[in-house]
């Protein structure tokens, strides 16, 4: 297959993500949908080590393995922390940043 | 065959991203998510990163979601109310916003005249994409970015401890701990008087010690202190008033 279409799937989930991040209202789903939008990217990182038959890309998409996975580390935290405090679950409730 | 298995798998994670963008239980959205994960990772053995597939498919689709999937328990999973984000006029904007999004994309990629994106990619060594050539990868010439991303892990598992952990503002941790058992504890408990057995710190815990340990006044306990006092000292100070007495 050509890498070209790769690169179309790739684009595809990123602005599927997007949508996704611009629509929803739980925070869980947000994180979900940024999820989507690194994995796009980690799908055109590959698809561009494989055009170069370098490993370069790869390492790069592992670094970003380790960024997602620290943003779903946080990310979660904090909704845990706002349902500690019995917040609502939805971001468009949540307009004040003091604790 | 390359090309069945690309459109099986590239279906497979739009379907996959479609779902966790539109369904309304986020405990679904997880499951579609996964299955994307699965798909994506099946293009990935196609463009021959099977270490990054093997990783993809155990952190992600296995860790990573089965901590999320905590999450979506603990907090509950219900649906979304049907009340649209800020107005439906946001709403439509935001999916228009995101298919301009893709056009543009798609107009970057398909019409940037690159040459080897036209082509299956270069010829690549034997080894391309396996364990031993990722991890020499990241041990010799992107040593620092590895240490880096390290410290960034331990960062963001110490913020979430940090995030999560019971604050004290919360209701029902303002009181002051209370001792089941009201008891005083015996004067001179856990003193080398207790241990030679001058106390019987566990005769204070029967009944009729704690009505009398209730009835004490503190005078009591005054005039016991030097009873103890006497009875535990005669054995030691005599020997160090000796030793004392030679200076």
């Amino acid at each position: 297959m050509n890498i070209g279409w790769y690169l179309t799937v790739s684009a595809l989930v990123f602005s599927i993500g997007a949508a996704g991040v611009l629509t929803r209202r739980s925070p869980l789903v947000i994180l979900l949908c940024l999820e989507l939008m690194l994995n796009a990217s980690n799908l055109a990182l590959i698809a561009f080590s494989r055009m170069w038959g370098n490993g370069d890309g790869q390492i790069f998409a592992i670094i970003v393995l380790v960024v997602a996975a620290c943003e779903v580390c946080i990310g979660l935290g904090l909704v845990v922390a706002m349902f500690r405090r019995r917040l609502p679950i939805d971001v468009d409730e949540m307009r004040e940043l003091h604790g | 065959m390359a090309a069945v298995f690309f459109f099986i798998a590239g279906i497979g994670a739009i379907v996959g991203a479609i779902g966790v963008a539109t369904l309304p239980n986020p405990f679904y959205s997880v499951l579609a998510l996964v299955f994307h994960l699965l798909s994506l990772a099946a293009l990935f053995l196609l463009l021959r990163a099977e270490f990054i597939a093997a990783a993809q498919v155990v952190v992600y689709a296995g860790a990573v979601m089965v901590l999320y999937v905590f999450v979506v328990a603990y907090v509950g999973a219900q649906d979304e109310p049907v009340r649209p984000a800020g107005g439906p006029g946001l709403r439509v904007a935001s999916i228009v916003f995101a298919g301009l999004l893709a056009v543009e994309l798609l107009i970057a990629i398909l019409g940037s005249g690159l040459k080897g994106i036209d082509g299956e990619g270069a010829p690549y060594e034997p080894g391309f994409g396996s364990p031993a050539a990722i991890g020499e990868l990241l041990l010799t010439r992107f040593l620092f970015p590895f240490e880096v991303a390290s410290f960034l892990l331990l960062m963001a598992a110490v913020g979430a401890v940090v995030l999560a952990r019971r604050r004290g503002g919360l209701e029902g941790s303002d009181e002051e701990y209370v001792h089941p058992i009201p008891t005083r504890v015996p004067l001179g408990a856990g003193t080398i008087a207790e241990g030679v057995g001058d106390i019987n710190p566990t005769a204070s815990l029967q009944p009729s010690a704690i009505t009398a340990a209730r009835g004490v006044d503190p005078d009591d306990e005054r005039e016991r202190t030097p009873a103890i006092e006497e009875r535990g000292r005669p054995a030691a100070t005599p020997g160090a008033d000796r030793d004392g007495g030679g200076w």
